[in-house]
């Protein structure tokens, strides 16, 4: 497709960013990869806007259908006829917000990491780092094909991985390094057997084809799909869960979550890329991605609506009672992604139905803006105070005024007050619930509720609560640490003006965005009250907080502890896979395989020691053995064998 | 081009070896046979793409000449596309381990002496269009290992190298009653020459009362559960070199011999037996990687992931699809190269720290970046990581399973995929302790080795090398194999 090839170069340069500093910035980028970076990624981010403005304003558009437009492909692995891995450019509406939204979030952290990462020993090795990331993400979102995301979601977990790991000597970030992968690696086997299921039954790895194969009702494809089940479960419910399973690891969805609070190790500007702005909305993305398909199946669709409203509140709760000012953004994050999730889940696949993929999808966006916003603000905190603790803070709006103010934006943002972005995009997710049921609406308005409680719990706590009578002197970042903390704030001020629904929607075509003031009237003063409540508890030092902790008793306790997930796993894990499964697979191996195999030889000798007699040199012996022997013989074959 | 070449470079260089003093002369003297053998296995690739796209014959580059006229043995050579890919791999292992083995103290002159002497085997085996010649070169590349392990190993070095020794023996012995068989059914006077064989069609019965023989006398080779237990003696008792030999090609002689001595030369057993061998391959995998977990010696851990990852490789040619032969070819090419590099790496580490105990030491990316980066990066291939080689075979693989579409195979599948959250367990786990964490070898926090030398990095670099052609282009490869 012409007019579209600058997009391999969209993927293509955080590719040499890696390579480059890679095999060569600890020699001799050491000091300079950071500008290096930032300049493939200003390049790579200038070509996704340019691309977003030439596929919704120029030519995307035809006949009042956005186009899906194929801007590259080759086949790249070919397993069996018609099913093949190619790696290629998909374009359409929400691959190319998707590259804008991943590219310019991570140009910010490119820039702020100038500052926040600066003097470190393996700065280079960071920026290719983040440069492998970003290519990896990259290239999930314009996957054309589903083995292809599957290939750059593997290695968006590897980046996450290494990322998190970054500060290698600390113990706690290898473990949590670890946790993080091998959580997502688990949710990822679902994918995979997932992909294997559509793939046997689409008949293809195409995107566009499999949609198209399990979505026409009479096609045969489809027909083998739903009849064939498995425990009463038809096979395409199936296979669309296990995909969904590998989107809910990745996007920290209830019960697979466990990882992303622990991965909160990581370097600061690396939580506000990856496990709060892109990778984390992976597993959102994926849905969209297969929509159509999840949208026929009922079943699958009902899972990933249950899944997300619970997440949602879920982890809102939980956010409420952490006092680690990453993880409670980390929770804020997964009640966040639920949302998105549960968007999905209730919406339908034509004109008007569609309003919750629009809205989720334009959650995704303004999220992406203030998320990454609150962690840039947070890692400008924790740089200058060097604590993660709420108690060793506060008071720190006269110490870092800018800080302040775009920390405040982002969370009227991300509280849903108008008219920060926030506000547009929920405001549209509780629309979309309403329409679908009303109990999804309650505790979609309870989450949002809870959320405006917890965010302005920590913005109280990390700004005024007290005076700031720490050991160092917060101040300021330089200039690479505000100029994207400004940027950010601008966007997450604007972007809900965006009219999102002309360009992203579920059957591609533009859509008017209609506004109902009395509907977000309630929404707005679940907000507000729950601004009041933080600023009557959190304001200033009283004892509020700890007489709210008695009234909620155990209910409290448990959620401070993440209702014992983490504990549970822990015995899954340590009692019953290591001590049951690994422990008795090596010692059957040494004592009872090899055990056997040295028996043979033990038996071999033995036998050989009993019988070696009969090697006596006497020839008569011999003789007698021959001559017993042909006896043996002639009986055996005239009288037995014939 | 001609085949024998293979084996005469080899053979020249080791004589010449015999006539060399001194560690210098001796490992430039490999070095250039190493090299040699290198340039000839990239030419001969390169030959084959453009002689295949004309000439449309099974094998190419035949030769056929009488050895005993009597048996009618034959030394009857060419190669298809699998065979290419398997002498490439050799030569790749074989130029490493050189490399490696630079500063080899003890006995240097016989070491590689008996270095060069396995290549000869492995050229000839992958080569062999006669059964007879294919189980010839098969010993010779059995016999150097006895005295590799038993005279430079480490640890239990004598009862490893015996135990090896005899279950290989053993295998052997299986194979030969097997190959006997086939011989005494072809039609006419007899014949070892697959080609016949192959053509013969022998009857079913047959078939399904030699396959065993010979499948399992290769599967022991290429650790067939559950005659896999000279794997974790042998590799970790054997000196580097010979432990990249042994995991990166020795398993594959059994491989190869699986597919092509066994399965294509008896179709219907392999058919009748295909239920069987997905079983054995699919507890090998799962079972393998299993006990890996448990393990806390880094040869050990790379010996059990070794018999975890054959299991793809048998797993696939009991498939019997061509997606699944094709994934377990590429897993032998995969494994080969990346079991190379982690035994070269493993050494490297045992080198300067003369522990391999995982728990005795940490944190060694602080002091030695190189050797660290590169222990991360096979860990990662290991784990089947998309862009390295892994990923393609088993992805292959798990695609060629789940394509029979039965409850059976979808089981195996799944059984199999499982296996990739046990790897990133038993990697990260290993990566995290040795690799990461903070800076302490055997209780001492202040260390410091010298990081990979120049000739440990070529053999680093040249192995990832070809660990990332098979995972980048992986297309080439399987115009190639396929």
């Amino acid at each position: 497709m012409g007019g579209y090839e600058h997009t391999f170069w969209i993927l293509f340069l955080p590719a040499i960013s890696f390579v480059l500093l890679g095999l060569l910035g600890r020699k001799y980028f050491n000091k300079s990869a950071g500008l290096i970076g930032v300049f493939l990624l200003l390049l790579t981010t200038a070509l996704s806007l340019y691309n977003a403005y030439q596929y919704f304003f120029v030519n995307g558009l035809v006949d009042g259908v956005y186009l899906k437009i194929d801007a590259f492909k080759f086949t790249w692995l070919t397993f069996s006829p018609g099913v093949s891995i190619d790696m290629g450019i998909l374009l359409d509406p929400i691959s190319v917000m998707m590259l804008v939204v991943v590219s310019s979030v991570s140009l910010m952290v490119h820039i702020f990491s100038l500052g926040y990462m600066k003097g470190e020993e393996r700065f280079a090795t960071y920026y290719s780092f983040l440069g492998l990331f970003t290519f990896a993400m990259l290239g999930l979102v314009v996957s054309s094909n589903l083995f292809q995301m599957y290939m750059f979601w593997e290695l968006v977990g590897i980046s996450s991985y290494l990322l998190i790991g970054f500060y290698f000597q600390r113990p706690s970030a290898v473990a949590a390094s670890k946790k993080a992968f091998i959580v997502t690696r688990f949710a990822d086997l679902g994918f995979l057997i997932g992909i294997l299921m559509l793939a046997f039954y689409g008949g293809s790895l195409d995107f566009n084809t499999i949609i198209q194969h399990l979505s026409a009702h009479q096609s045969s494809e489809y027909l083998a799909a739903t009849t064939a089940s498995f425990l009463g479960v038809t096979a395409l419910t199936w296979g669309l869960t296990l995909v969904f399973m590998g989107g809910a690891g990745k996007s920290a969805m209830f019960p697979l979550h466990v990882w992303l609070p622990d991965a909160m190790e990581g370097p600061t500007p690396v939580s506000a890329l990856i496990h709060a702005a892109t990778m984390v909305v992976a597993g959102v993305y994926l849905v969209a991605r297969l929509f159509p398909l999840y949208a026929l199946n009922g079943a699958s669709l009902e899972i990933v609506l249950n899944v997300g409203l619970f997440t949602a509140l879920f982890a809102a709760i939980i956010a409420c009672t952490q006092t680690d000012i990453k993880r409670v953004l980390a929770y804020s994050t997964m009640s966040q992604i639920g949302f998105m999730m549960f968007a999905l889940g209730v919406s339908g696949t034509q004109g008007e139905q569609g309003l919750g993929y629009t809205a989720s999808m334009f959650h995704l966006f303004t999220h992406a803006f203030f998320k990454s916003l609150l962690f840039l603000g947070a890692g400008a905190v924790i740089h200058f105070v060097h604590s993660n603790e709420m108690k060793d803070m506060g008071g720190l709006r006269k110490w870092m005024p800018l800080t302040h103010v775009v920390f405040l934006v982002a969370c009227l943002a991300i509280a849903g007050i108008p008219p920060f972005a926030g506000f547009f995009s929920k405001e549209e997710i509780l629309l979309a619930s309403y329409n679908k049921s009303l109990w999804v609406y309650t505790i979609a308005l309870i989450t949002s509720g809870l959320t405006a409680f917890y965010m302005f719990r920590l913005y109280f706590s990390i700004f005024w609560r007290k005076e700031y009578n720490g050991h160092s002197h917060p101040q300021e970042g330089s200039m690479s640490m505000k100029i994207p903390l400004i940027i950010l704030a601008i966007c997450s001020a604007l972007v809900g003006f965006i009219p999102f629904g002309k360009f992203v929607s579920v059957d591609s075509q533009p859509q008017e965005t209609h506004f109902h003031l009395m509907f977000s009237i309630l929404p707005v003063i679940l907000g507000v009250v729950g601004i009041l409540i933080a600023l009557l508890m959190y304001k200033k030092e009283n004892d509020r907080p700890q007489s709210m902790a008695k009234a909620f008793g155990s209910f409290y306790r448990a959620a401070k502890n993440k209702f014992y997930m983490d504990e549970l796993y822990l015995f899954v894990t340590k009692n019953i896979i290591f001590k049951w499964v690994g422990r008795p697979s090596a010692w059957f191996d040494r004592k009872v395989v090899d055990g056997s195999m040295n028996e043979i030889a033990n038996l071999t000798l033995e036998t050989s020691k009993a019988i070696k007699g009969m090697q006596s040199g006497k020839i008569q012996r011999y003789a007698m053995y021959f001559f017993g022997g042909i006896a043996f013989l002639i009986i055996l074959f005239v009288y037995i064998l014939k | 081009m001609n085949l024998s070449l293979l084996i005469i470079i080899p053979t020249i260089f080791s004589l010449l070896l015999l006539f060399v003093n001194g560690l210098k002369q001796v490992r430039t003297v490999s070095l250039i046979a190493a090299v040699l053998q290198f340039a000839i296995s990239i030419f001969l690739t390169i030959q084959y793409f453009t002689e295949k796209t004309a000439n449309k014959a099974a094998f190419l580059f035949e030769q056929n000449y009488q050895w005993f006229k009597t048996p009618n043995i034959n030394y009857h050579v060419g190669v298809d596309g699998v065979s290419v890919a398997m002498i490439a791999l050799t030569a790749f292992v074989i130029l490493a381990g050189v490399l490696v083995s630079w500063k080899m103290e003890k006995l240097n002159k016989e070491f590689f002496f008996l270095l060069l002497f396995l290549s000869i085997g492995a050229y000839g085996f992958f080569i062999s269009l006669d059964l007879f010649t294919m189980f010839f070169f098969l010993e010779v590349a059995v016999i150097p290992k006895f005295i590799l392990i038993g005279i430079w190993g480490s640890g239990r070095k004598e009862f490893s190298a015996m135990k090896l020794i005899l279950m290989l023996m053993a295998g052997s012995a299986l194979i030969f009653v097997g190959l006997a068989g086939l011989y005494f059914n072809t039609s006419g006077n007899g014949s070892f020459d697959m080609l016949k064989i192959a053509s013969d069609n022998i009857s079913p019965e047959l078939q399904r009362l030699f396959f065993p023989f010979v499948f399992i006398g290769f599967g022991i080779f290429t650790a067939l559960f559950p005659f896999h237990t000279w794997v974790p003696d042998g590799h970790s008792s054997a000196p580097t070199a010979a432990s990249m030999f042994l995991a990166g090609i020795s398993m594959k002689l059994g491989g190869y011999g699986c597919l092509r001595a066994a399965t294509y030369m008896m179709p219907e057993g392999a058919a009748f037996y295909s239920d069987a061998i997905i079983i054995l391959a699919c507890i090998g995998i799962l079972y393998g990687a299993f006990a890996t977990m448990m393990q806390t010696d880094l040869k050990y851990i790379n010996a059990y992931s070794s018999v975890s990852h054959n299991g793809f490789v048998l797993l696939g040619i009991g498939l019997l699809t061509k997606t699944a032969i094709t994934g377990a070819v590429l897993q032998m090419i995969s494994h080969g190269l990346m079991t190379a590099l982690f035994f070269a790496v493993i050494g490297m580490i045992y080198d300067r720290t003369h522990t391999r105990e995982v728990v005795k030491m940490s944190g060694l990316l602080k002091i030695t970046p190189f050797i660290s980066s590169a222990f991360v990066i096979v860990g990662l291939v290991s784990l089947g990581l998309p862009g390295f080689s892994g990923f393609v075979a088993e992805m292959t693989v798990f695609m060629g399973g789940w394509q029979k579409g039965s409850m059976f195979y979808y089981v195996a599948t799944i059984v199999a995929c499982a296996s990739i959250v046990v790897t990133a367990v038993y990697i990260l786990r290993v990566i995290g302790s040795v690799i990461m964490g903070p800076l302490k070898v055997k209780g001492e926090k202040q260390v410091v080795y010298a990081d990979a030398t120049w000739y440990e990095k070529s053999s680093i670099v040249l192995l990832m090398a070809g660990i990332l052609v098979v995972g980048i282009l992986p297309f080439a490869v399987l115009r190639l194999i396929s």
